[in-house]
Parts: structure tokens; C-alpha cells; sequence
């Protein structure tokens, strides 16, 4: 083995530019493999943590909401949603988990702006919340990927009526200038109820202004700077309910069909607007965890806790929830795939053609050790080892070479608008420390090159010996 | 050597029984060997010679177990090498056989030492006693000094003598050497021949040669002429 690896490396080291050729090849598909690597590994972790942030790793919804809750969220509520996030928090397996465990109510309805100089209209796609519990999840940073946390003030525990909405939104109801949004149009002068568009929905919004003036209670009423939007929505028991959301602030939501839809509040005011006075429940009972490796075992055991109990509830995950997380990681996949099998037939043939040179060029060697008594396995791990040799070294510095350029390219201080994103993140290379990628990308590459240098291997370990010799 | 030859010193060490050879180009046969029957005795200083294409350095592959008869029986040591697997008969001359060729064939990325000693770590020789012999050899021939120097840093005859060394660390019971001086002027020839003498003498090797060197056929213990892939003579004694 010793006098193996002794021949292999003076070999190297004698055809040193050739050498030199084919590691700079194996080391260019390591730098290739791992930048774009760790690349797609932020992506990964920044649409992770979006998500986790946004809607935590699991969520509870009483069976049948995820594939038919949508049309009628309030049909879909779960009873006495307090005691079953009681009972989670209580499981001596699933509690230590739990960084954040919080109600959320779904809902649907038409929101309108009736603040005199302005009269809109439109539908929204709600989300009832506890603001402080929201600020907890969006500290959730496990992997580094987050752009830093800013408190958001726009909605507090401590202001029942106050949420935020979508840009879209904004700027459909023609929210823009009171919110201060910059880059956003005025809406167009109302028309007359008869023509175009705005009559269709000038019955509606009549109907809803009155049911507002009807609802609302004074104490939701004039308290707040913030601009207000009437939200009318259809109540657990088919009747209209309005309730009054003072605007906090508005914020883009990356995807513009949830951006013209969207509307954050406080649990307690969707609750009202869903259930009125009766039981108040939540759609869903989210939980972020503190690592996201716990999410099977979470999620298995709460789905076992709800059938010993004979809860009718189901557990989705945030893959679930966001297909977009589980589409882009695909799509970076297969690119990573397609990089890989280039850089891959590269290297390949880069090998072969450097040890099928080194086996023409040493035939006659190969003859000379054939007669002194080598096997013609070991001529095979001869030149299979110089092979090995130049592709170790190559994938090796090709790895400090990508751990290098990853943390200058981190310390750079670039940014980026990742996929889904509405702002932009820092751009960063998650190499360091990605241990599973440097060592398959390392062991991918000496893998080929085994390959790639046991074909003249063969060949040279196959030659007849008198035909070795007698090469010139 | 097998159990057999080895009880019996004086049967030969190499026996030929119709052996011939044919290559192949192409269609074309080219017969290199035609039905050729000798014996060698053991620790003889033997010599092959004919002119070029006479079929000589097909006769000591043969010997040397890298080529093997078309038809024929070649016993070496008292072993059938046609009835050897490949890897029998690489591990056979690990063992038994020594090659010197004409243009030296040393390992260029090895120093002179690791050359010599390469043979011994293909028998799995212990350390200790694969350097005592490595730098014996190399004493012996006169490179205890140059151990250390590659072969592109040795002059002609320096790669020859470490050739020899290399051939005969392992104490062969055949050293078969195929054109030694060929590439090598006449004094330095000389000194080489007698080099393979002494050591010769010394380890009761059987050397066999095939070549066109007068110097070398003088020394010769007996000789073998071939012509046109036959045994034509075969005398004793050229040595002067």
C-alpha cells in the first residue's frame, strides 16, 4: 500500500502539469458543486425560516379544513381550542419542543373603505392572530437565515381593533396616502352607481357601510389615528357580521394575489367577526418548534395524541401548507442534479484522458513490473490509486477554494430578494459547516474519478506482458 | 522451485519439449518458435544466440513465464507453466525469475534502493531483512553510494547494475537477461559481464542469456544457436 501510494504520488508529481491540468478540472467541479450547493442550502434555509416564521413548523386544523376549510373556514373550526393546545403543551414529548404554540382563525369576507372621500371595495383572505405570539415566531432564527428581526408595532396585544394588511390591499382601497405608502396610485374618481365595475358593487357597499353603522360598537370607533376598513363576513351560522379594523400599517406579502387579499388582525376581533357572540374557536393551532429536526417525532406523536384522545383534528406541516418551499426546493434540486452530472462527465473525461496518456506512456513499465512478478491487480490499483490521488487533491482544494470565496462572499455584504420574498436578505453561501455537502461533493468527485481512472486501469492491467514490453 | 526439482539439484531448471510459437497478424501466422526441445541445467551461465528474428527473445519469454508456447511443454523449476493461472505465474516469477532487459526498465520514479527492493516486497519479504539485503545487493554491485539517486541521475552502466541487483535481490533460481550490454559501450559491457559472473558464481544462479555480444558468448558456460525458430546447435563451453 505504502510503496502504491509512494509510485502514485511521484507519478503525480512527475507529469506535474498534466497533473495540474486534470485537478484543476476535478477542483473546478468542486468549487462549481459546492458554491451552487451552498447557495441552494441558504435558499433552503431562508424559505424554511420564512415559512417557520410566518406559519410556524405544524399546524393543527380540525380533519377536512386543509382540503375543503378554504370555502368556509368558519365551518371548520376547532371546539374548545384551548384545551387541546393545553393537552400539546402538557405532552411530556411534544412540550419541550414547543417554542411557540398559538391559535389562528382563517376567514374570508369583503373589506371595504367607505372614509368619505373614498369608497372601495374587495375581498380579502383574513388571518386572525395573536400579535405577540407572532412576534415570538418571526425571532425564530435557527439556521441564520433570517435578515434580522424588527419588531413590527403595527399590531399589539394591547389594541383588540388594529391589524395590518397587504400593499395590494392598500392600494385597492386606497389606503396609500393615509398609510404613507410610497409608489402607490390614487384610486380613480368614483363613478356613478349605474356604470361600469363600481356599480356591481355599489349595492354591496351600501348594505355594508349600514351594517357597520348598525355593529359597531363606539368603544372600536374613533380612539385610533389609524386609518379604518370595514370587514363583513359571513358568521358560523350564515348571518353578515361587520366589525371595524383600524389600519396599523400595510406590507407586501412577495406574492401579488396574497398581497391584494391579505388582512392580519387580532384573534379576538376574527373571532368576533366569525363567530359573534357565540363559542369563539380557531381554525388552526399553530406551533413552531424550537429545531425543526423534531418536526416528524412532533408530528407523529401529536397525530397519536389525537387519536388516543379521539380528537377529530389532522397536523400539517409547513411544507404542506407552502407548496412554493417544497416546489423551489425541487427546482434547486435538479439544478444541483444537472450542475452535478456536468461537472460529473467533466471530470471524467478529464480523467480518463490523463490516465489513459500516463498508461500509453508507461506500457512498457507496466510490462517491466508485470515480469518482476506483479499481479495484474496490481497494476489496476496502481494507476487507479494516481487517479484517486489527483481527484482527492483536486476535490480537496476545490473545497478550501469554495469555503474561501463562500466567506468572502458572506463578509461582502450583498444582498438579494429571494424567491416569494418581499425584501431583500442578505446574500450568503451556507459551505462552512454543511458537512453532509463538502463530503458528498468530495466523495462524488473520488468517486468518478475511481471510475473514471479504472477504464485505462483495466486496460493497462489487461495488456499481455510480451505486448508491454515491446512498447516503445 | 517445486518439491520435485528441488530434491533433485541436478535436474534441470529449464526443459523445453516441442515447444512452439506462433503470433498472429491479422490473418498472417508468424511462426517465431518451430518445435524447439533443450534442457537447461541449473546454475549454468547459458546463451542464446542467433541473429535478429531468429526467435531468441521469444525463447526467454517462454523461460520467463511472460509468454506462453502455442504448442509444447515449458517446464520451469519442474513447474508446467501452461498449467499456471495468470496469477499463479505472476506470484511463480515473483519467486523464481529474474529479468534484466536491454534497455534497463528500472521504475523512473524510484530511487536505486527502491528499485532493488521492489522484488522483495512482491514475496513479502519482512523489513528488517528486505534492507539488509537491498543494500547488500547494492554493495555488490557497486552502488552502495547511489542508493539514493533516481535512474535518470545514473549513467547507462549505474542502471544496468542496478538491474542486476534488482534481478537477483530475491535470489531467483533463473535470471534471464535479454540483450544486457547492448545499450552499453564495450568497457562498461565488460564490466557488467563480469559483474553477472561473480554474482553468478556466488548465488549458483542460472543465468541465461540471448544475445549477439561476443564478450558475453565467451563467457558462456553453454550455447544455444538458434535460427529461424530452431535449435541448430548446441554446444558446451564457449567459455575462454
Amino acid at each position: 500500500m505504502n510503496l502504491l501510494l509512494k509510485i502514485a504520488f511521484r507519478n503525480m508529481l512527475r507529469n506535474l502539469r498534466r497533473s495540474l491540468m486534470t485537478g484543476s478540472a476535478v477542483a473546478a467541479g468542486a468549487l462549481s458543486l459546492l458554491l451552487f450547493g451552498g447557495f441552494a442550502a441558504y435558499i433552503f434555509a431562508g424559505l424554511e425560516t420564512n415559512n417557520v416564521q410566518r406559519i410556524g413548523h405544524l399546524t393543527v386544523f380540525r380533519s377536512g379544513y386543509f382540503l375543503l376549510g378554504a370555502g368556509n373556514p368558519a365551518a371548520y373550526g376547532i371546539d374548545r381550542y384551548e384545551d387541546v393546545m393545553r393537552l400539546i403543551e402538557r405532552d411530556p414529548l411534544v412540550g419541550p419542543m414547543i417554542n411557540v404554540i398559538t391559535p389562528t382563525q382563517s376567514l374570508v369576507g369583503i373589506a371595504g373603505n367607505f372614509s368619505g372621500s373614498v369608497e372601495a371595495s374587495k375581498t380579502f383572505l383574513g388571518t386572525g392572530l395573536i400579535p405577540s405570539s407572532r412576534e415570538r415566531m418571526r425571532q425564530w432564527d435557527e439556521f441564520r437565515a433570517s435578515a434580522g428581526y424588527v419588531p413590527d408595532r403595527r399590531m399589539s396585544d394591547d389594541d383588540p381593533s388594529r391589524g395590518e394588511i397587504g400593499v395590494g390591499l392598500a392600494r385597492v382601497l386606497g389606503l396609500c396616502e393615509p398609510l404613507g405608502l410610497h409608489g402607490c396610485p390614487a384610486l380613480p374618481a368614483a363613478r356613478p352607481p349605474s356604470g361600469g365595475a363600481a356599480g356591481a358593487t355599489g349595492a354591496p357597499q351600501r348594505e355594508l357601510t349600514e351594517l357597520a353603522a348598525r355593529d359597531l360598537t363606539t368603544g372600536a370607533q374613533g380612539s385610533n389615528p389609524s386609518p379604518q376598513i370595514d370587514l363583513l363576513a359571513a358568521t358560523a351560522g350564515g348571518a353578515p357580521n361587520v366589525v371595524q379594523l383600524a389600519v396599523g400599517g400595510a406590507e407586501p406579502q412577495g406574492v401579488k394575489e396574497l398581497d391584494d387579499n391579505f388582512v392580519a388582525m387580532p384573534l379576538g376581533l376574527a373571532q368576533l367577526l366569525v363567530y359573534g357572540r357565540g363559542e369563539h374557536k380557531a381554525t388552526g393551532i399553530v406551533l413552531q418548534l424550537r429545531r425543526s429536526e423534531d418536526l416528524p417525532t412532533a408530528r407523529a406523536r401529536l397525530t397519536t395524541l389525537f387519536k388516543e384522545k379521539h380528537l377529530d383534528l389532522e397536523v400539517r406541516d409547513f411544507g404542506e401548507l407552502s407548496p412554493f418551499y417544497g416546489q423551489v426546493k425541487s427546482m434547486f434540486s435538479a439544478i444541483f442534479l444537472f450542475i452535478a452530472l456536468v461537472m460529473g462527465v467533466i471530470v471524467l473525461f478529464a480523467v480518463v484522458n490523463t490516465m489513459t496518456m500516463n498508461v500509453m506512456e508507461r506500457t512498457n513499465e507496466v510490462g517491466t513490473i508485470r515480469a518482476l512478478g506483479v499481479r495484474r491487480a496490481g497494476i489496476r490499483s496502481q494507476f487507479t490509486a494516481e487517479g484517486v490521488l489527483i481527484g482527492a487533491i483536486g476535490a480537496t482544494v476545490g473545497a478550501l477554494l469554495a469555503l474561501a470565496v463562500a466567506s468572502l462572499v458572506n463578509h461582502a455584504g450583498l444582498t438579494w430578494i429571494p424567491p416569494g420574498n418581499a425584501t431583500a436578505v442578505p446574500l450568503r453561501l451556507d459551505v462552512a459547516g454543511r458537512a453532509a455537502l463538502v463530503g458528498g461533493a468530495w466523495l462524488g468527485l473520488a468517486i468518478v474519478t475511481t471510475l473514471a481512472a479504472l477504464l485505462p486501469a483495466n486496460r493497462a492491467a489487461r495488456l499481455p506482458v510480451v505486448d508491454a514490453l515491446r512498447h516503445v | 522451485m517445486t518439491a520435485a526439482a528441488a530434491a533433485n539439484p541436478a535436474a534441470p531448471v529449464v526443459r523445453l519439449r516441442q515447444v512452439a510459437r506462433t503470433y498472429r497478424s491479422g490473418t498472417l501466422e508468424v511462426p517465431a518458435l518451430r518445435g524447439i526441445s533443450l534442457e537447461i541445467p541449473s546454475h549454468r551461465f547459458s546463451v542464446v544466440v542467433g541473429a535478429s528474428g531468429s526467435g531468441k527473445t521469444t525463447l526467454l519469454n517462454l523461460i520467463g513465464c511472460i509468454d506462453s508456447p502455442s504448442s509444447g511443454t515449458v517446464e520451469v523449476c519442474g513447474e508446467d507453466i501452461a498449467a499456471l493461472p495468470d496469477d499463479a505465474l505472476s506470484d511463480f516469477r515473483a519467486r523464481n525469475i529474474g529479468f534484466i532487459f536491454q534497455t534497463f526498465s528500472l521504475v523512473p520514479v524510484l530511487s536505486a534502493y527502491e528499485n532493488v527492493e521492489y522484488p522483495l516486497l512482491l514475496v513479502g519479504m519482512p523489513p528488517a531483512e528486505r534492507r539488509r539485503r537491498t543494500l547488500a545487493m547494492l554493495e555488490a554491485v557497486g552502488l552502495g553510494a547511489q542508493a539514493r539517486q533516481r535512474p535518470n541521475e545514473l549513467s547507462g552502466g549505474q542502471r544496468q547494475r542496478v538491474a542486476i541487483a534488482r534481478a537477483l535481490v530475491k535470489e531467483p533460481q533463473v535470471v534471464l537477461a535479454d540483450e544486457p550490454t547492448a545499450n552499453l559501450d564495450s568497457a562498461t559491457g565488460a564490466s557488467i559481464i563480469e559483474l553477472m559472473r561473480r554474482v553468478q558464481v556466488q548465488s549458483r544462479t542460472t543465468f541465461i542469456f540471448a544475445t549477439h555480444d561476443p564478450q558475453l558468448m565467451s563467457h558462456a558456460d553453454e550455447t544455444f544457436v538458434i535460427r529461424d525458430g530452431e535449435l541448430v546447435e548446441q554446444r558446451q563451453g564457449d567459455r575462454r
